[in-house]
């Protein structure tokens, strides 16, 4: 089992400190607070919130970008903060990365054929042929075809699909374990969304990689993960398989958000559909308590507000991090 | 490559950009064209060396000033009997004794009198001074004796200080009472048009003696830039200096804007106390008043253009461009690929030199271009307040020495026009062709 697991996150807690005049601490911003989750070999797994739940950061914690305040991330299992260079760099060899905006991720000033060669050329390849190689099969992969016409172009002279697609390729170059792919859509028009996502999809499953597939748009995952993991205020509220999650969500806002995918029916025309009201917690001052409970229907007075609730376990691979299931889980656990 | 062409076809679209880049092409042929043909060190002696200027004019005018079509000044004429030997003409008379005989004849057609008038005599004897005469026949027939002795080896007769000529022509300085008209009214000579002639009758002594005779009739106009107040052609400083005020410009301008984007970049990437020191010397920097301290070295150390430029250069690394570049690149740190650049491994140096530089360039490169003729003019600047380069001629010496000798008091307006005109020209060059620069790369400001 543990061969099987390609990262494994243990209470992973990334903080930003804050502070005025330049030294006075001013708190701290819990970007990722207590987060603990896996990824197996060739898996996706999505992580689902909403703007400023930390997910973001969760990514650039696993890509070796922030430093985790606290907890660990065992990548093929080594502790990531053991790290010395030469295993900094090989991390960065396995771990690809999609960012959202494709525009700003791309140097503006570099074509195709010089920005694809950039990794190589930092992680050692130097041979002029292999990188060729590389580069064409690459582009070959994304469907960049001829690859030599789009070798010289520069970023601003493809269309938004192309430059994600030359992002995805640039994330591929080195033979990446995993790929962090953060919001690879959102920024993109609808038309050419679901192209790049089966592509991301496809390439993953052909080269067996792991993909960590990060969004606020649920109805984007259906098609794409394994599992998902929801997160809300920093911590992981609900995870399990997607499908299970979309049929029957468990945590109230993890309801609230499978609510609010769109159905294009006729027949929803005209019909207004539940939002939970208020405004996503600070992470400044995160609520006491679970850090729904303000904006929660099914708040249970007394206990939501005072206690954060535990992951429990609520049926095979779910877990929901809720005082409604209590019960749940001690049946689940009674069935086992 | 093709970038490169795609880019000169842009450019192309300005004709400022055109007239520019000729201008500067021309100030680079120029200083290129000195460099090739004449020495540095030549240079120098050409324009210190007094041998070189003996046969100028005091504060002429350029030549070209006669093509205005009420003007016409003498120009200057030598005559040298060593260049023209069928001037002279001998006679023996014993086998000890010789005639010798030179005579110079020369038109003159213009309508104001030279500037001066010398007469240089060179003899070889052994123990026997040769002997000569010296007469000046005018068109009509009268005759005035300038010198009448033995010829030493090297002589100069300065004809424009004979007292007793002066006294013969009436209180007249001779350079204009030889050319007067002795018909024209008390006090405003009018030039006597017609052929004058410098007639020396000589005799020598020794079998081998002999006599040679330079007549120079100095014009008021002289040169292509005229001369200053001590016979230097100015044409020489002019040409000369294009190269040390190109050198200076663009090194400085490489020197500062370069070292200065680096750091601005190196204190942003690295952020916390890189950037404090950076921007703390830099503050430092900014209330330090350059030319004081410019006046300082020049004083004490050495008024050498090179030491300039490294003091100059010094100053501009901490430039306030710091400041400007440092919000531009605070920016860009934060941009998306950065981040992707950093996820998969690439440095510090490569991300300051490869991400983070060439996305200012294009705003850099236009500023570099308009900065150097500041330079440039700084030199001169420096020049005008007494820290020129001791040995160079440069533009901005030309401009000190006319406002010393108050050219614009005495009308000496082509001295202090020519170098300011290539000091503007420099400017206006190196302008249109940054400002085109600046709209090919910053497309948002072409006017449509």
């Amino acid at each position: 089992m543990p061969n099987d697991v390609l990262l494994q996150a243990e209470n992973l807690q990334t903080h930003f400190e804050l502070r005025k005049f330049g030294f006075v601490r001013a708190g701290e911003v819990r970007a990722v607070d207590g987060v603990t989750f896996h990824i197996r070999r060739g898996e996706a797994v999505a992580i689902v919130g909403e703007s400023g739940c930390g997910k973001s950061t969760l990514a650039r914690t696993v890509l070796g970008l922030y430093e985790p305040t606290a907890g660990s991330v065992l990548f093929d299992g080594v502790d990531m903060s053991s790290y010395d260079r030469r295993k900094l760099a090989w991390h960065r060899r396995q771990v690809g990365y999609v960012q959202q905006d494709p525009y700003a991720a791309l140097p503006p000033f570099m074509d195709v054929r010089q920005l694809l060669r950039e990794p190589l050329l930092v992680n050692g390849v130097r041979d002029r042929a292999e990188q060729e190689q590389r580069i064409r099969s690459r582009l070959e992969e994304i469907r960049l075809t001829p690859a030599a016409s789009f070798l010289e172009k520069f970023p601003h002279q493809l269309s938004g699909g192309q430059q994600q697609r030359v992002v995805i390729a640039r994330a591929r170059i080195l033979d990446p374990q995993l790929i962090v792919a953060d919001e690879p859509v959102s920024m993109l028009d609808a038309s050419v969304r679901v192209e790049v996502l089966q592509l991301l999809r496809q390439l993953q499953r052909k080269h067996r990689m792991a993909l960590l597939y990060i969004t606020h748009d649920l109805s984007t995952v259906r098609y794409f993960c394994e599992r998902i993991f929801i997160m809300y205020g920093a911590k992981i509220v609900e995870r399990g398989p997607v499908e299970a999650i979309l049929a029957r969500p468990e945590h109230p806002y993890t309801q609230a958000l499978v609510d609010a995918i769109p159905d294009p029916d006729a027949a929803n025309a005209g019909q207004y559909r539940k939002v939970p009201a208020g405004e996503p917690p600070s992470l400044l001052h995160p609520p006491e308590g679970c850090r729904f409970h303000p904006r929660c229907s099914f708040a249970i007075q007394g206990l939501c507000e005072r206690h954060d609730p535990p992951d429990f376990e609520t049926g095979a691979g779910r877990r929901a991090a809720c005082w409604l299931y209590r019960e749940a889980a001690v049946e689940h656990n009674l069935q086992r | 490559m093709n970038r490169f062409i795609s880019f000169a076809r842009e450019l192309k679209r300005y004709p400022s950009a055109i007239a520019g880049l000729v201008l500067i092409a021309l100030f680079l042929a120029l200083a290129l064209y000195s460099l090739i043909m004449v020495p540095q060190s030549h240079a120098v002696q050409l324009w210190r060396a007094g041998i070189a200027r003996r046969d100028s004019p005091r504060n002429a005018r350029p030549v070209w000033y006669n093509a205005l079509p009420w003007v016409n000044l003498p120009r200057t004429l030598v005559l040298d009997s060593a260049e023209h030997p069928e001037l002279k003409r001998y006679r023996e008379i014993s086998e000890e004794h010789n005639e010798i005989e030179i005579a110079f004849e020369f038109d003159y057609h213009y309508d104001a009198f030279p500037r001066e008038l010398n007469l240089f005599l060179r003899s070889e004897y052994e123990s026997r001074r040769p002997f000569a005469s010296v007469r000046w026949v005018t068109p009509d027939g009268r005759s005035f004796s300038l010198s009448d002795g033995g010829v030493d080896r090297e002589q100069s007769i300065r004809i424009d200080q004979l007292r007793g000529l002066r006294r013969e022509l009436g209180d007249v300085a001779p350079r204009v009472g030889l050319f007067a008209d002795p018909a024209s009214a008390e006090g405003v000579p009018q030039v006597l048009h017609g052929t004058y002639r410098v007639e020396i009758e000589g005799v020598s002594f020794e079998p081998d003696s002999d006599i040679e005779a330079r007549f120079v009739r100095y014009g008021q106009v002289h040169g292509l830039a005229g001369t200053d107040h001590i016979r230097r052609d100015i044409a020489v400083a002019l040409l000369f200096g294009t190269r040390p005020a190109l050198a200076f410009g663009i090194l400085a301008a490489v020197g500062s804007t370069v070292t200065t984007l680096v750091l601005a970049a190196v204190g942003v990437w690295f952020r916390g106390k890189v950037d404090a020191a950076i921007q703390r010397v830099t503050e430092v920097n900014m209330v330090l008043p350059l030319l004081p301290v410019l006046v300082m070295v020049g004083t004490l150390y050495s008024r050498s253009i090179w030491v300039m430029l490294g003091v100059v250069i010094l100053f501009g690394i901490f430039s306030a461009g710091i400041k400007t570049y440092r919000a531009m690149f605070l920016q860009i740190r934060e941009l998306a690929y950065i981040e992707a650049a950093r996820a998969y491994g690439a440095g510090n140096t490569r991300i300051i030199f490869r991400y983070m530089i060439p996305k200012v360039l294009p705003t850099l490169i236009p500023s570099f271009v308009t900065v150097i003729p500041s330079f440039v003019f700084l030199e001169a600047t420096l020049a005008m307040i007494g820290l020129g380069d001791p040995v160079l001629p440069t533009w901005g010496k030309v401009l000190e020495d006319a406002y010393r000798n108050g050219a614009l008091y005495r009308g000496q307006y082509y001295w202090v026009l020519l170098p300011s005109s290539l000091l503007i020209l420099t400017g206006l060059g190196f302008a249109m062709f940054g400002f085109a620069l600046d709209r090919v790369f910053n497309p948002r400001l072409r006017e449509r």
